[in-house]
């Protein structure tokens, strides 16, 4: 008991939850909730040997998507809404002109693409198009591709393809992505409507 | 034994706050782990648009932020309404771009280089001449991945209306 008298003396804690409540209201101010998120998309190089002679593609393996200053889209010729786009880009994709792909349920018209490794979607766009509406577009394309590739993964695999792993499933991710692979390329834009 | 009773009964006793730290530590940790610093004082209104098929940002150290929109209500005067770009803290030209990207990579761990991401914060209703200019000169100084900066919409629907 005599020892218990000695020792040392408990430290104050009254003052812990001050200075826990400064700290407290120093990361409530400088915090910022916001989760950076947006859709992920790779640059060409620029490359001047390889522009000089480019490899033909067939005009019915090209996708083109023209949007205007006034925001409109003309999608191979034809004016589209924003809401009909994802579905005319599965169509082309998932065509399957030459029969060569067998997992796909296209039509099969003549006139759209030979199989989703050739087919190519060419994005332009003006130079007073809205970026709001730029990345609409954008986000439509990746979706017809992300929707394939879903569809792909539920009938192979018998799993929802967004759902996966991507350390885990790291194989047939690859697999998945490889048969619908993304071909989007975008022309410089235009300069008419500014 | 009943005097003493009586007693307590009458005075209120006072809360026990020693469990107050405890529980203002755990908010404190709460918020020490899911902050990030607030790292540039934005010059420019980003009003974000909205698309679904978005990815995170994985690793923060990794990312390099360039703003574009217009200026803001207390800029106007000086710099007017006309979208710019905007580095770090401060107004920038097309031109100071590409510098600022070769800086960037500069910055970062040797390793890390190929992996830096371009994270192009823009308003929606900024012309896209201008995101154009951005991405050729994203071009010229090598910085081939981007990302454009979305939102998750609340509803899909919500995409298709002409006001956003």
């Amino acid at each position: 008991m005599a020892r218990n008298k000695r020792a040392i003396p408990e430290i104050n804690a009254g003052s812990m939850a001050d200075i826990a409540f400064l700290l407290l209201i120093f990361y409530l101010v400088t915090t910022t909730m916001d989760t950076d998120k947006g859709i992920n998309r790779k640059l060409p190089p620029i490359d001047d040997e390889l522009v000089q002679d480019p490899p033909p593609i067939k005009e019915r393996n090209i996708f083109t998507v023209l949007v205007n200053s006034n925001d409109q889209l003309l999608v191979e010729e034809e004016y589209l809404e924003i809401s009909e786009l994802r579905a005319k880009a599965m169509e082309f994709i998932d065509n399957n002109g030459d029969g060569s792909c067998e997992y796909c349920q296209g039509y099969g018209v003549g006139t759209s693409s030979d199989n989703p490794d050739k087919a190519v979607i060419s994005l332009q766009n003006d130079r007073g198009t809205s970026y709001g509406m730029y990345v609409k577009v954008q986000n439509e394309l990746v979706a017809a591709y992300e929707d394939l590739r879903e569809r792909y993964a539920e009938e192979e695999y018998g799993r929802s393809y967004r759902g996966m792993d991507p350390e885990e499933d790291k194989e047939i991710i690859k697999e998945i992505k490889n048969a619908y692979q993304q071909k989007i390329s975008e022309a410089e834009p235009l300069n008419i409507g500014g | 034994m009943a005097v003493i009773k009586k007693k307590k009964d009458k005075a209120l006793p006072a809360v026990n706050t020693s469990a107050l730290p405890d529980i203002v530590f755990m908010l404190l940790f709460f918020f020490m782990v899911a902050t990030v610093m607030r790292e540039v004082d934005l010059k420019v209104s980003v009003n974000k648009p909205q698309a679904t098929e978005i990815q995170k940002l994985e690793r923060k150290s990794l990312v390099t932020y360039i703003y574009a929109g217009s200026p803001r209500q207390k800029y106007q005067d000086k710099f007017g309404k006309t979208p710019r770009i905007q580095l770090n803290d401060a107004f920038a030209s097309i031109d100071d771009l590409q510098p600022f990207v070769i800086q960037e990579r500069e910055a970062k761990a040797e390793e890390d280089r190929p992996m830096m991401t371009m994270s192009i914060k823009a308003d929606k209703s900024v012309k896209m001449g201008l995101i154009s200019d951005i991405k050729l000169e994203l071009r010229k100084a090598q910085a081939y991945k981007i990302n454009y900066s979305s939102l998750q919409p609340k509803n899909a629907e919500a995409l298709y209306s002409s006001d956003n």
